[in-house]
């Protein structure tokens, strides 16, 4: 077994998650009449609408965190143009035809980089909407604005978010244990992340 | 709401005639406000609130008659003030209550998320019920006339009631009540047409007011509250109230083809994983030896 993931890296991960699931079911029950149960669930409506922008700025300051931590495992490089161009191959279980990946496959970094542009987005458009007192009156304009920016940017991660929980639980065994357990064994590292494997092990040389 | 069921048809000992004999009861009620009658007393502003039990807010001066810049949590009804010289030069001063008109069609009510927070009753009247309100403000975004205001200290956006308390028991609102120079009127909306429409026409007839018109905006799906205005094709001079107002059109994507769209969008989403997990399951690992997973 091989260490994948560092209990730092771990504890940010999970801060995310949470953060991101407790604004997900808060946000959706402002976004529908029919979820609108999830708020009363969750302690009400005035509970779930005081601490929406709260676990949000707890979300935004994580990903900013793991920003810090990734920025550069996640920076798209010459492999992930590749996957990219293959992913194809990859969607449909033609592993054989899939180009060897880094620590992250090309997948993986659209999905980071749909969150974390989403999560800005999402602050930005989420500060108008908790303040919106101090919107000028003659910007007024601006809150409908906000709101369907928070809505777009919400659904984008909500996307992202489907394909991420579906890859990690369901598609690449091994995924969530990795991420709670921080390891994998050689042979998963090689199948998924050839190169992070190679690397790695000339690293412990 | 109540067809008025307790108002009140007889009184012992009491002169005059009885609380709200003749006003029409009628399904559908409407407040009628005769801008070119009212004197701005204000004393619909204090009926306001002490039928609502506010005490008087601070007053803040800006070098006009009125006694604050806006409408407040707890001020639902404020004389607004306008010095405005006609096209031909005469000086006027414009006097209107501001306050919620109870459109037909409200851009809060489409624009809240709270189960139950706002209700629109049959007779009319928009109310907000703050025990189920979430403090989100939405309805302030959805509203064309910037009426609802939040109490940032209970997290809970308040505006004029029409006072459906009374209504609901036969009687007139509270402002209507107070006011001395009959420019308020409540009735039947149909009958407070009528009345509007009258006025008009005396209006054009018997004085310079040839523009004088009826305030009922078609775009909100008219309202409940009216107005009668000097100069109908300028309404923005009295304190900016909107020429054609509408639910602003983001509401209106907002609250329909986006919240479709994004649910399609989700369900097809979850959908879409399953079915891929049908054809194509999980990935297989490769490569290395066969048993080399120490």
């Amino acid at each position: 077994m091989i260490e994948r993931y560092s209990f730092h890296e771990r504890i940010c991960h999970w801060t995310t998650a949470a953060a991101y699931l407790y604004c997900l079911a808060t946000g959706l029950a402002f976004y529908t009449p029919h979820l609108f149960w999830l708020a009363v669930i969750l302690g009400g409506g005035p509970t779930s609408r005081q601490w929406h922008p709260l676990l949000g700025v707890v979300f935004v300051a994580a990903v900013i965190w793991m920003h810090a931590l990734w920025s550069k495992d996640v920076a798209i490089g010459p492999s992930d143009k590749e996957w990219l161009a293959k992913s194809e191959a990859y969607v449909t279980n033609d592993d054989a035809h899939v180009p060897p990946q880094e620590r992250f496959n090309g997948g993986q970094k659209v999905f980071y980089w749909a969150m974390f542009w989403g999560a800005l987005a999402l602050f930005c458009s989420g500060a108008l909407m908790w303040f919106p007192e101090y919107v000028p009156a003659g910007l007024r304009w601006i809150r409908p604005v906000a709101i369907l920016v928070h809505e777009c940017a919400a659904l984008v991660t909500i996307g992202a978010f489907i394909v991420h929980i579906y890859m990690g639980v369901f598609v690449v065994p091994g995924s969530t244990e990795a991420m709670v357990g921080g390891r994998v064994t050689k042979r998963w590292a090689m199948t998924h992340h050839k190169l992070w494997y190679d690397r790695i092990l000339r690293a412990n040389k | 709401m109540s067809n008025g069921v307790l108002q009140i048809k007889a009184m012992s000992g009491h002169a005059g005639t009885v609380p709200g004999a003749n006003t029409s009861r009628d399904y559908e009620v409407a407040k009628l406000i005769d801008v070119t009658t009212c004197i701005g007393c204000k004393a619909c502003e204090v009926a306001c609130l002490e039928w609502n039990g506010y005490p008087f807010r601070e007053t803040q001066f800006d070098n006009t008659y009125q006694t604050m810049p806006d409408l407040a949590w707890n001020y639902y009804n404020l004389i607004r003030f306008d010095e405005h010289t006609t096209p031909e030069g005469t000086f006027q001063w414009l006097m209107r209550k501001d306050g919620c008109l109870h459109c037909a069609e409200p851009g809060c009510m489409m624009a809240c998320p709270a189960d139950g927070a706002i209700v629109q009753y049959a007779n009319g009247i928009v109310d907000f019920n703050q025990e189920n309100c979430i403090g989100c403000q939405y309805c302030v975004t959805g509203c064309p006339f910037n009426i609802p205001k939040f109490n940032a200290e209970t997290k809970k956006v308040h505006k004029c009631t029409l006072c459906s308390d009374r209504v609901g028991a036969g009687l007139e609102p509270a402002c209507v009540k107070a006011c001395p120079t009959g420019c308020l009127h409540f009735g039947s909306k149909e009958d407070m047409l009528d009345l509007a429409e009258k006025r008009v026409d005396q209006l054009k007839e018997h004085t310079a007011h040839k523009n004088a018109g009826v305030y009922n905006p078609a775009g909100v799906g008219g309202t409940h509250v009216m107005y009668v205005l000097h100069d109908a094709t300028n309404p923005e001079a009295y304190g900016g109230l909107p020429k054609d107002p509408k639910i602003p059109l983001l509401v209106r994507i907002w609250k329909g083809p986006l919240k479709w769209l994004g649910n399609f969008a989700m369900a097809g989403g979850v959908v879409a994983a399953f079915a891929h997990f049908m054809k194509f399951g999980p990935k297989k690992e490769h490569g290395g030896e066969e048993h080399a997973d120490d």
